[in-house]
């Protein structure tokens, strides 16, 4: 029961995060004509993020809790 | 070799391929394997949410606002984390009631209402129609492409075409007979297509798999790597918008509109509803969906801002559509086996949507729209008929061309005025209308049928004047003066300028408006009189489906009604053999005898009407039961009382399920303690016996030599003095074993004393090594210290580190060779603590045997000689002590060459001298 | 001719006092620390009898036991355990491995001598 919760709980963590990293204002810090390894800041930040909050979730579904 | 023959021969070949794997899907499933009984087959299917607008169109739109194509692949992932909560209440309430639909669930949440369903369906049907528009344009521009291979020409379109020389028209007749031997083949009372399911996941597969090989192809063939398409678009000014920022038009409100749009439409398409809810196997594959899903959505996106680039950079200038780049790219390389795998994907995108699309609206068609209208004007004719089973599978045949028809038609009135893109955008804001009335039915039991019909009218309304009539103005086919000038010369009802609302795109634009009223008014009518009793019954059912015990058991039913009318009415729309079996079925479960029992039970009434709601919609199965059932009307103070006394029972099951949870659970612990003890048992037994071994060892010494002596009185003296000495130094033994044996104990169980004070470690030292000078001097020892001055002070138990001490030297003066015997007591400091170390040059202890020193009574000696002759506890008891005062103690040493025992302690904390000391005493 | 007998003990107090006690009663005493030396006395000086501690390095005594019964030659050798630990399941491991008596310490010496002379038909 109390794997159940804690997992939820992670879960609605994860869509927070989420919405705070993919939205304004966190997204215009990184909205600026710069290049990282030669990829465009903006793009290689939204997957990065993307690609964090999907890992959170797998996390908190699929991992071992204690 | 890309000519027209070839490519009707692979798409025929593929979409039999698809059949077959659905037909095969279709067998399993009725011998009760299913194939799609897999997390991830659920997820692929839920991919379903792919269509040749992400296919094709996301490139098309990140080739005019870069990263502006991501949000609506945001929106979904976000909905997923929180997919465990409302998706599993979906899933839950849809199962327990039979829901087939997105409307059926608006309707039958508010009541059963026919109105509502039927509302939910229109607004579904106008509002998915642009996008199966999108699909039919998708599909049959690449299939123009392929036609003028190896030229890449743009289909261009004549408005005067006729329809019988459109490509388009045909496609969309293919789709629709596809569509109809896909779902509709037979009929389902929980309107479930397990081969359908495995075709769409099949289908997402291969779809992902072609777009990832084109964008392997751009990125590593035409270019080399991300790096290097970047690079080059630095060479074209006019690319660079595309790479660094959100794109002017559409500005953060634009993004954030779109994220939350497309999260609505994840959870409301009527085909995301359909694979996520209806479709679910099992309540437990969402686990897995939740994050495969988003992972399919980043994958399929990883590589349209290259392709978008690399197009732009390539086709710079020759007017080659983006919406193309995804075929014509491969095309202009001469790629024809990639282009040929493009084409299955976005065949793959555009079909998958358009059958599950169509087979959910033709359901809601069907069941919350003729289906009501036939019981209203047609009543006798349906009351006469045997079998209608055969009447709603045409039904819904017709609804699937007819949808078809309409998309054609659309496409054909707007689809040149718009990209994919937007097209799909005008459906997502339809779709979005549905989410007050869904989420506040499964979370507020306020809402009531005219609230729901309130908002939704009002928010579809808003819709339909901000971007579907633009939608026709913009494509010619409506005069577009309104647009500029607003309805009858009003500037305030300026379409995509609603009341002067300027600065916002036009998507945002019609979310914020529609929103508005459709929020509004649901919360503003629901509030104006409260829920009658059939709102707030099934208002409980969908708000408590997730407390523990499920929905509520009670059965709101009262009146009469004979089995055998039941069996009749159901048998009527599903057929009469599957009637028979469902009933012999429910008889067999509540173990009432076939035929016996005349009388239906509330229950049984209930049973038919959930069978009946999966074939013609839950409004229409509750006025078709009431057709053979005499009802007679509870009041609300009645159901009530039935609500009350369900729910009474349901906690006290609940509490029962506690108590038995309780139970289990102390039991468990009884269980786990027993074997506690039982290994406490065993671990004191051992102690116990070697206790007992080292006691009687010494007691049998003294024993002996006492009777010698008692019966030999005329023993030698010398003889007499040496068992006398041996007598005492055994007693001696003895004393020291009880002792040490009850100073273990208490360090053990925590009930030694100590006293902590702040010492000067080499004090200590140097007042051990006064104490055992003399074991080697007796031994010709020589003692090496190396004690430095001016060391910090530690906190510890002076008499504990004594011992310790006491213990160390005094083991390593007795496995001393006398005469040649070499001992060195070193201390000095590490980082935050101090290491002291006692070598010895004695025989040492092998590695095997450099942890059993430390166990209790486990002196590792070898010949008589080599002995020891202490306890085998102060090596124990020393480790404990060290390990007490937050150090370590171990013995390092090469057999042969002694022994390096050392111990570590922690320096005294400086700042906390004076608070440490007092808690330490 | 008096009759040898092996002690086999690490503890030398222990050895020290039966030593004493068997040669006073006129008996021949070889002694050994642990099990192996005891394993090659009994060899090499075929004893009459053996008083077996349990608990020896390198071989204990039952596993010395064993070896002695598992020799022909040696069938004649009697064998009195001795041990510290007496708890029955040790008692009847010791006969069951071919021991002829068995003594739990402290002992009696009188007890001791008794069992020895009854142990060589004395």
């Amino acid at each position: 029961m109390h794997r159940r919760i804690l997992a939820g709980d992670r879960l609605i963590a994860a869509f927070l995060v989420g919405c705070v990293l993919f939205n304004y204002p966190l997204l215009s810090l990184f909205d600026r004509p710069t290049e990282i390894f030669g990829i465009p800041l903006v793009y290689a930040y939204v997957f990065c993020a993307w690609i964090a909050v999907i890992g959170l979730m797998a996390w908190a579904i699929e991992g071992r809790i204690r | 070799m890309l000519d027209a023959p070839v490519l009707i021969a692979v798409s025929l070949l593929y979409l039999g391929l698809l059949f077959a794997v659905a037909w095969w899907g279709d067998k399993r499933a009725d011998q009760g394997r299913s194939i799609i009984a897999n997390p991830t087959i659920y997820a692929l299917s839920m991919a379903v949410y792919c269509t040749t607008w992400t296919f094709y169109g996301s490139v098309g739109r990140a080739a005019v606002s870069g990263i502006g194509f991501l949000p609506v692949y945001l929106g979904p992932t976000l909905v997923m984390a929180l997919g465990w909560f409302v998706l599993l209440k979906m899933i839950r309430i849809v199962k327990a009631n039979r829901i087939t639909s997105i409307a059926d669930f608006i309707s039958s949440r508010y009541g059963k209402s026919h109105l509502l369903g039927g509302l939910v369906t229109i607004i579904a049907v106008v509002g998915i129609i642009p996008y199966i528009a999108l699909q039919l344009k998708a599909v049959s521009s690449t299939v123009s492409l392929f036609l003028s291979y190896p030229e890449i020409v743009m289909p261009n379109r004549s408005p005067t075409l006729p329809v019988a020389a459109d490509i388009s028209f045909y496609i969309a007749l293919i789709l629709a007979a596809f569509t109809i031997v896909f779902g509709t083949r037979h009929l389902d009372a929980t309107e479930r297509h397990e081969g359908m399911v495995a075709a769409i996941a099949l289908e997402s597969g291969v779809k992902l798999v072609a777009f990832i090989a084109v964008g392997v192809f751009v990125t590593y063939g035409l270019y080399d790597g991300f790096g290097d398409i970047f690079e080059h678009v630095e060479t074209h000014p006019e690319l660079r918008h595309l790479t660094s920022a959100i794109p002017s038009g559409q500005g953060y409100t634009g993004w954030f509109a779109l994220i939350m749009l497309s999260a609505m439409a994840v959870l409301f398409l009527p085909r995301q509803f359909q694979v996520a809810v209806v479709e679910n196997v099992n309540e437990a594959h969402l686990k897995r969906a939740a994050w495969l899903f988003p992972l399919y959505l980043l994958l399929i996106n990883l590589f349209v801002l290259p392709i978008a680039l690399g197009g732009l950079l390539h086709f710079s200038g020759q007017g080659v559509d983006a919406d193309t780049f995804v075929l014509t790219l491969p095309m202009s390389q001469r790629q024809e086996g990639l282009a040929l795998l493009v084409f299955i994907g976005g065949l793959s995108a555009g079909t998958g949507m358009v059958i599950v699309e169509t087979i959910a609206l033709s359901t809601m068609v069907c069941n919350d729209l003729v289906m009501p209208l036939l019981l209203r004007h047609q009543r006798e004719t349906l009351e006469e008929a045997r079998d209608l089973s055969g009447l709603l599978l045409g039904i819904r045949r017709g609804a699937i061309v007819a949808i078809l028809l309409l998309g054609y038609l659309y496409f054909r009135l707007a689809g040149e005025a718009y990209a994919l893109v937007a097209i799909g955008l005008i459906s997502f804001s339809a779709v979005a209308q549905f989410a007050p009335a869904m989420i506040g039915g499964m979370y507020w039991r306020g809402g009531t049928r005219g609230g729901a019909l309130a908002g939704l009218s009002a928010g579809f309304l808003v819709w339909g004047y901000t971007l579907l009539l633009p939608s026709f103005a913009k494509s010619g086919w409506l005069p577009d003066g309104f647009l500029t000038q607003g309805v009858f010369g009003m500037e305030l009802l300026r379409p995509q300028q609603l009341f002067g609302l300027t600065g916002i795109d036009e998507i945002s634009h019609c979310l914020f408006w529609s929103f508005l009223a459709n929020i509004g008014a649901y919360v503003g009518v629901s509030l104006l009189r409260p829920p009658e009793v059939a709102e707030a019954t099934q208002a409980t059912v969908f708000v408590d489906a997730l407390k523990e015990s499920g929905p509520i058991g009670a059965v709101l039913w009262r009146g009469r009604a004979k089995v055998s009318d039941l069996q009749e009415l159901v048998g009527r729309f599903l057929g009469p053999t599957k009637a028979e079996l469902a009933f012999a079925g429910y008889a067999r479960r509540h173990g009432v005898g076939e035929g016996n029992a005349l009388e239906a039970d509330a229950r049984l009434v209930q049973f038919s009407e959930s069978l009946l709601a999966g074939a013609i919609g839950s409004a229409s199965a509750r006025v078709m039961v009431a057709s053979v059932a005499k009802e007679e009307p509870l009041s609300i103070d009645e159901v009530m009382h039935i609500l009350d006394e369900a729910s009474q029972l349901r906690t006290y099951s609940r509490e029962l399920e506690r108590k038995s949870r309780e139970l289990t659970a102390a039991t468990l612990e009884l269980q786990e303690a027993n074997e506690r003890l039982q290994e406490l048992d065993r671990v004191k037994d051992d102690i116990m016996s070697s206790v007992t071994h080292e006691l009687r060892t010494p007691l049998t010494s003294i024993r002996a030599f006492s009777e010698l002596l008692r019966d030999d009185p005329r023993m030698h003296l010398a003889d007499r003095v040496r068992f006398l000495g041996l007598i005492v130094s055994e007693a001696e033994r003895l004393t020291r074993l009880i002792n040490q044996t009850l100073d273990l104990a208490k360090i053990e169980s925590g009930r030694a004393d100590w006293n902590a004070c702040e010492l000067d470690l080499k004090e200590v030292i140097e007042q051990s090594m006064a104490a055992t000078s003399q074991l080697f001097r007796e031994k010709e020892a020589h003692v090496e210290l190396d004690l430095p001055d001016n060391l910090p002070l530690i906190l510890a138990d002076r008499d504990r580190l004594i011992q310790v001490m006491l213990n160390l030297l005094s083991n390593a003066a007795k496995f001393l060779t006398p005469g040649s015997g070499r001992v060195r007591v070193a201390l000095c400091r590490l980082a935050d603590q101090l290491e002291v170390c006692v070598a010895d040059n004695g025989p040492g202890i092998r590695p095997e045997d450099q942890e059993l020193v430390f166990e209790k009574f486990r002196q590792v000696g070898d010949t008589m000689t080599a002995k020891p002759s202490g306890t085998g506890l102060g090596l124990p008891i020393s480790r404990r002590i060290v390990e007490h005062l937050g150090g370590r103690l171990w013995v390092e040493s090469v057999p042969g060459e002694g022994a390096t025992f050392r111990f570590t302690l922690p320096l005294a904390p400086v700042q906390e001298q004076a608070p440490a000391l007092a808690a330490g005493g | 001719m008096s009759k040898k007998i092996l002690i086999a003990d690490d503890e030398q107090n222990i050895v020290i006092s039966i030593e004493f006690l068997l040669r006073r009663e006129g008996f021949e005493v070889l002694v050994a620390g642990d099990g192996e030396e005891a394993l090659a006395k009994v060899r090499a000086e075929r004893p009459d009898l053996v008083l077996l501690d349990v608990m020896m390095p390198k071989m204990n005594g039952f596993d010395v036991c064993q070896a002695l019964r598992a020799d022909p030659d040696l069938s004649a050798t009697r064998i009195l355990m001795l041990t510290a630990k007496g708890r029955d399941t040790e008692v009847s491991k010791g006969l069951g491995l071919g021991a002829d008596g068995y003594m739990t310490k402290p002992f009696s010496t009188k007890e001791l001598l008794a069992e020895v002379r009854k142990l060589l038909g004395m």
